[in-house]
């Protein structure tokens, strides 16, 4: 009997605070080919719901976990073989894991154990969070309205080869509620300040939306500090946005406002779950978050157009810069990535919304890591 | 950030912060500072639970031990609010509303509606509600539906130390009158709060669960009921939506309404008294502008019409449980089959 054919399936740990996951169905049939990066799974966390890919090929040739089971991390799911594996062995390989199987114990306020750290910049606190080691740096720029924990299924796939910093932006998040004039190149100063301050002299800088045109004019300004651009749903390089949601999102105080606006932010409605939605209601009633969005609002926006427009610099930066964006985009249109100069690569993916980097997140992280 | 602390910690902290930002924020009521008379700030115990301690040491006189005197002493707080302060003031116990209720339903509820909207009233009423401490029918009653009734009153519910702190800094901050009920038995309940300030709007529910089975709609302290109902039912898979209103005036119709859409069944779970009740105001409701949404008749978990027994066995008996939730989850789930 060898087990060296069969594999397991286990429940993913998408993100620091994530102890277990609700088995929403399965995508594929028992007794199905299964390639890597295959759709096999839709689960549903604490944060939101995502599809799960293969991580191994394979025949699947038992689904362990049912719909609607809630299982913790590293739970067994299903079991991929060749098709010539006997039953008996399939059997013996459930029954030897489930018996060593020990889930990961919950500690009561596990998230508050989350090594969050600070950094005193100008008169801000900014909080970041560090993943991984490495020779290489990268940064992470969340968006408009968002924070660090938008790269939920980025930070952690990157820092496996790399020193991996997601900041939150003045005004976000659990920094400071002061944006001072809310312009992209005062947060691009922050930026900027952040890496002298947590001695990073130069990085990959990755940003999403608002967040892409600070790493934009973050290399503008300072050009040695830049090691690549990569550039997801990006403001900042054209002048159509959603300035309806951009407005909606500053001014909702209810779940009911918001939750149509945020749905817009993906390609599959359903991924917007009431955590989500909780946690940003939760973010937006804080002292200081409306007035700092508003600003920040009005320093981008006039109307449905956005006033900074950084296209014409792409072409003379000389670091590799990317761009990703999701076809289906209702904030940002996916056409700001055409006629881009040749030195910019792109990739449009089909049917995703603003939110690509996290609906689409291992097709984002391989392009990333490319 | 946000971190594990208790319900009454975030009352605390909610008052803390709004009185250094705002002056004109006074405390007052029976034993808020506590230990007056006694020597020095040491004594200052704040309240009989702790709940109002070290903000005496903090802010000294506009921390005042008022006369064991609710009519005195609600009514010198709605009165310095329509002059110009923002008061929060403490009627130990819910039960004691009928000595100062010409005060507030009467007076401060008023006010805004007599003088064609050129005054404001902006005085919280802090009050502790609810049975399941042997304290006997005068101290352990649910009156929050009295107040409910009464227009130009704001009635806030809080059931965990989030919405305690949030809603209480709303409080403040609203310029009509608030009576803001907190449960006994959630004072030691932990739960996340951040640091920062911040105000829950009112007039917002909180989905504290998402369920397509059956709504159930919970006050207070029966919210953490209902959760743990709503465990056993999940189990059998009977999924429940629980939704805690917040607060009862104003009330948050359409996200009850939309619920029972996708459900077509409801609980409601108040710990009050039933007869002309929250239980019996959701139902009516319900029953009116969603009929057409219902497959089972409406269920109400209530006490009974009956004063709260000081018998020990009586009153664990009287207060609605977790298990008399599940059974008339079962009823309404199981209604046609």
């Amino acid at each position: 009997m060898s087990n060296t054919t069969i594999t397991a399936i286990t429940m993913p740990k998408w993100g620091l605070s994530m102890v277990e996951g609700k088995v929403i169905e399965w995508l594929v049939e028992e007794n199905a080919d299964v390639a890597v990066g295959d759709e096999i799974l839709d689960i549903e966390t604490e944060k939101i719901a995502n599809t799960f890919e293969a991580l191994d090929g394979g025949v699947l040739r038992r689904k362990v976990a049912e719909a609607d089971q809630t299982l913790p991390i590293g739970a067994l799911l299903g079991v991929l073989a060749e098709p010539d594996t006997a039953d008996a062995d399939i059997d013996a390989f459930i029954e030897d894991f489930q018996a060593s199987y020990v889930p990961p114990e919950i500690v009561e306020g596990e998230e508050a154990a989350i090594s969050y750290e600070w950094a005193d910049i100008d008169d801000y606190k900014i909080r970041y969070l560090r993943m991984g080691e490495g020779d290489r740096n990268i940064v992470l720029v969340h968006g408009f309205g968002g924070d660090l924990d938008r790269w939920l299924f980025t930070q952690g796939p990157l820092s496996a080869s790399a020193n991996v910093y997601a900041l939150d932006l003045p005004g976000h998040g659990q920094s400071t509620k002061t944006v001072g004039d809310g312009s992209v190149a005062a947060m691009a100063s922050i930026v900027t300040k952040f890496m002298d301050h947590i001695g990073v002299e130069h990085a990959h800088l990755i940003g999403h939306s608002l967040g892409g045109a600070v790493a934009i004019q973050t290399a503008i300004a300072d050009p040695d500090k830049v090691d690549a651009l990569s550039l997801i749903a990006t403001a900042g390089i054209g002048t159509e946005i959603n300035g309806t949601y951009i407005n909606g999102f500053v001014e909702a105080e209810s779940r009911r406002e918001i939750k149509p606006l945020l749905q817009q932010l993906v390609g599959d409605p359903s991924l917007i779950n009431r955590n989500l939605i909780d946690d940003i209601l939760k973010y937006k009633r804080l002292d200081g978050v409306t007035e700092a969005l508003r600003t920040i609002a009005s320093e981008f926006l006039d109307g449905d157009r956005q006033t900074v427009d950084l296209r014409h610099h792409l072409a003379s930066v000389s670091i590799p810069v990317r761009v990703i964006w999701g076809s289906a985009d209702q904030i940002i249109p996916a056409g700001h990535a055409d006629n881009l100069p040749d030195n910019v690569s792109v990739k449009v993916i089909e049917g995703f919304g603003h939110l690509v980097h996290v609906e689409a997140a291992s097709e984002v992280n391989k392009l990333l890591q490319g | 950030m946000a971190r594990k602390i208790l319900y009454q910690d975030a009352i605390n902290e909610a008052l803390d912060q709004e009185m250094a930002r705002d002056d004109s924020i006074i405390v007052m009521g029976e034993d808020v500072v506590g230990g007056t008379g006694a020597n020095g700030e040491m004594d200052a115990w704040g309240g009989v639970l702790g709940v109002t301690k070290g903000l005496y040491g903090k802010y000294g006189d506009r921390i005042m031990d008022s006369p064991i005197s609710e009519s005195a002493l609600v009514g010198a707080a709605v009165g310095a609010a329509a002059t110009g302060m923002r008061p929060v003031c403490e009627l130990m116990f819910i039960d004691f509303m009928g000595v100062c209720f010409d005060q507030i339903y009467n007076q401060a509820a008023k006010f805004r509606y007599m003088f064609g909207g050129k005054a404001k009233t902006p005085v919280v009423i802090r009050t502790m509600y609810g049975a399941g401490f042997r304290a006997a029918a005068q101290h352990s009653q649910c009156l929050y539906n009295i107040f409910t009734h009464v227009p130009g009153l704001k009635v806030v519910m809080p059931s965990s130390p989030y919405d305690a702190k949030g809603l209480l800094i709303q409080a403040i901050r609203d310029d009509d009158p608030v009576i803001f009920c907190e449960h006994k038995a959630l004072y030691a309940t932990e739960g996340d709060v951040p640091e920062e300030s911040y105000a829950i709007p009112f007039g917002e529910a909180n989905i504290v669960r998402e369920g397509d089975d059956v709504t159930i709609v919970a006050l207070g302290r029966m919210v953490r009921f209902a959760a743990k109902a709503a465990d056993t039912l999940a189990a059998d898979g009977i999924d429940c939506e629980i939704i805690d209103p917040r607060t009862t005036s104003p009330l948050d119709e359409d996200t009850i309404l939309e619920s029972v859409e996708n459900t077509g069944r409801l609980v409601v779970v108040d710990e009050a008294n039933p007869r002309c009740s929250m239980a019996t105001d959701i139902a009516s409701l319900v029953a009116q502008k969603g009929f057409g949404y219902l497959q089972a008749p409406i269920e109400m978990v209530t006490a009974p019409h009956t004063p709260v027994p000081f018998s020990g066995a009586l009153e664990d008996l009287y207060i609605p449980s977790p298990e008399k939730i599940e059974s008339a989850v079962r009823k309404t789930a199981d209604y046609g089959n």
